[in-house]
């Protein structure tokens, strides 16, 4: 019997999780001042998300959904991207979007319940957030399809977790990207767990990434929470969409350090021992062991960071709380590009009762 | 409201083993509200499944179960969630029975959160419900309190017929409310007078009962006898509670949280226009959520109708 075809899906780890290189390490990351600067946004990210955690849980902001365990997949994604990129994210990858100008008051101000979160200062052309579960997959791919059509040397990059890769909008999106060469790069954050459903009861493939096999794209697997393969691996991708030969799906192996969402309670449905072990490769100890042992930086130095970290979340929340609420005509202006008159007149009905409700 | 849903869920189990309840995180989690809760434990990983994450596949999946005589109860984690769902709700659920002339059918119940109030992130508070109403060969239904929640689920479940079940997210807790676990169904397709008046009838369903109870109770105080109509089951509407109601009254105010536009209030407005023209003696008035996106909860306050907003269209009516 003839072999019809065979696949391959390589893996790649250039940290350990003790900070030592298992390879010879690239450019970048024998470059001190590069290195630092994904490490500081890891530790400001870290500080970021448990501030947020502790916002939500103070009630001074809505359900969130945090990143622990997920710094090191982000912001060597963000890394790897160039700003002309556009992005397609999910709902938890601020690594990343803190990489490309998004600022901490925007995620808190979306999680807080206010629409003028998702219009980025920075990244204007990147998509926001993305709840309904894949869709954001198809919109990368037609975004790399105008960068295509118009000859653009840019990319797209999707994000999608593990529970993503089961909706019929990531299929579509990956088989369109491929039948027509899209210069899009899919990156699926394998934390472990959809809210309470494990990978393995998702899916009966071994890896997430030969999910490109039948897509005829390169499929391949990374240690998400070793930011320098994560840039590593998903920079090729990118360089080669841009160079014209295609998508590229990468499947980062991480994990979620805490639950879903600050509305979820992960102890309901997993083990305390398994989040245990997790913690003993989570991403920013790793970075961290490398920076000292490289002797780039030092405790002093580590100190005054988490200050400045501290300072600059403290600052971010000041400025979150300290914005007034939406006004009620909010709801009515965006819409569509003029106003309709009925929308007119409903606005007007709402200011009446807005006002009145005194629930502003 | 939640705990009557699970033993609906529990007590129809037992009692019909054809039914299985499938969807995102029912089982070990017992649904992200915890309505399919301690169900995994008592009737095992058979007839409690978690999925794989795909909404189109519940439903599809469904369709295919039930052709083959299982009754499954599948859980859409959010109304938001639903639309990957509707091609197979409307091309193959709805219409299953017709198409091969009542060979094949399909015995679902799909299961929702509906609607805001509750502080949810985006996507997580719509109340969609025109959608599904406008489809032929579904029911749609919306419980209003926990004794209705058990009733109309175990007769959802009891059904022959596709239902498309919506748990508005604002009575999941809102209340508390002795429910008796005793199997007994409340009926589909029939409207459930809340409160008699002989002034104004008001129709509604779901959370915003809430709102038009209270608003009811502000009319009392000025000697306004209003009449509450819980629709409870959207689609088919039951046209000769309404038009008894607005005989006897005269007058009618329709209050939803979903858009008005195209609204099943829309309906409502013209099942009376048509039969109960004579019997009006003020134009009928509709009290909806406004024609846009349901806001980020900032704002969702000042979408879904208010107390005052109730009592204003009621008075204007009285006015007319």
């Amino acid at each position: 019997m003839k072999t019809a075809a065979e696949f391959k899906i390589p893996y790649t780890q250039l940290l350990d999780a003790t900070g030592e290189p298992t390879r010879e390490l690239p450019a970048f990351a024998r470059d001190p001042e590069d290195v630092l600067r994904m490490y500081r946004l890891m530790t400001l990210v870290r500080a970021f998300d448990a501030k947020a955690v502790n916002l939500q849980r103070t009630g001074q902001l809505g359900t969130y959904a945090p990143c622990l365990g997920h710094e090191a997949t982000h912001v060597g994604v963000g890394a790897a991207m160039r700003p002309e990129d556009v992005l397609a994210p999910v709902y938890r990858e601020y690594g990343t979007q803190m990489w490309r100008g998004v600022t901490m008051r925007e995620i808190l101000t979306y999680w807080g319940g206010d629409e003028r979160g998702s219009d980025f200062a920075g990244p204007r052309q990147d998509f926001a957030w993305c709840v309904p579960i894949a869709t954001q997959t198809l919109h990368a791919a037609g975004a790399a399809m105008a960068f295509k059509i118009r000859r653009e040397k840019r990319c797209a990059l999707a994000y999608i977790g593990d529970g993503g890769t089961s909706e019929g909008a990531f299929y579509e999106a990956l088989n369109l990207a491929g039948a027509r060469s899209l210069p899009a790069v899919f990156v699926i954050v394998n934390n472990g767990w959809a809210i309470s459903v494990p990978v393995a009861e998702q899916t009966a493939a071994k890896t997430l990434a030969q999910k490109a096999v039948a897509a005829g794209i390169p499929g391949v697997q990374v240690d998400g929470n070793d930011v320098f393969a994560v840039r590593e691996v998903v920079s090729r991708a990118l360089e080669d969409a841009r160079a014209g030969a295609g998508p590229t799906l990468v499947e980062a192996l991480t994990y979620r350090l805490s639950d879903h969402t600050t509305a979820d309670d992960a102890s309901r449905y997993r083990s305390d021992p398994e989040v245990k072990e997790a913690w003993k490769s989570e991403p920013l100890v790793r970075i961290r062991q490398f920076v000292l042992k490289t002797g780039i930086w030092d405790m002093t130095q580590e100190r005054a960071l988490q200050q400045d970290c501290a300072r600059q979340v403290d600052a971010a929340v000041g400025e979150y709380l300290a914005a007034p609420k939406p006004a009620t005509d909010a709801m009515f202006e965006h819409l569509f590009a003029k106003m309709p008159a009925h929308l007119v007149e409903q606005r007007d009905v709402a200011r009446k009762y807005g006002a009145k409700s005194g629930r502003h | 409201m939640v705990e009557a849903i699970a033993m609906a869920h529990g007590w129809e189990m037992r009692q019909d083993e054809r039914v299985v309840v499938i969807g995102q995180d029912v089982g070990a989690n017992g649904g992200v509200f915890r309505a399919t809760a301690g169900l995994q434990e008592r009737f095992g990983k058979d007839r409690v499944q978690d999925t794989p994450l795909a909404e189109a596949m519940i439903a599809g999946m469904a369709v295919g179960m039930s052709a083959q005589g299982l009754k499954p109860v599948a859980e859409i984690q959010f109304m938001g969630f639903l639309y990957p769902a509707l091609d197979q709700i409307v091309n193959h659920m709805s219409r299953m029975r017709y198409r091969t002339r009542g060979r094949l059918t399909c015995p679902v119940v799909m299961r929702m959160p509906h609607g805001g109030g509750i502080h949810a992130p985006e996507h997580h508070s719509e109340s969609t419900e025109t959608m599904l109403c406008h489809v032929p060969g579904i029911r749609v239904v919306c419980p209003s309190s926990p004794a209705r929640a058990y009733g109309l689920l175990l007769a959802a479940i009891r059904d022959p017929d596709p239902v498309v079940f919506l748990e508005p997210v604002r009575l999941y807790r809102a209340m508390r409310q002795e429910v008796v676990d005793d199997g007994r169904a409340l009926p589909l397709d029939k409207a459930f007078i809340l409160r008699e008046g002989t002034d104004v009838t008001i129709v509604t369903w779901g959370a915003t009962t809430i709102e038009t109870l209270r608003a009811v109770a502000e009319l009392d105080k000025e000697g306004v006898s209003a009449e509450v109509i819980d629709l409870a089951t959207l689609s088919p509407i039951d046209s000769a509670t309404i038009l008894a109601s607005v005989a006897k009254t005269g007058r009618l105010v329709i209050v939803h949280e979903a858009a008005r536009n195209v609204g099943v209030g829309a309906e409502i407005a013209a099942i009376v226009a048509e039969h109960a023209l004579y019997d009006l003696q003020a134009p009928i008035r509709r009290v909806a959520g406004f024609d846009t996106v349901m806001p980020l909860f900032k704002l969702e306050n000042d979408y879904i109708p208010s107390v005052q907003r109730i009592v204003d269209a009621v008075q204007l009516t009285l006015a007319d």
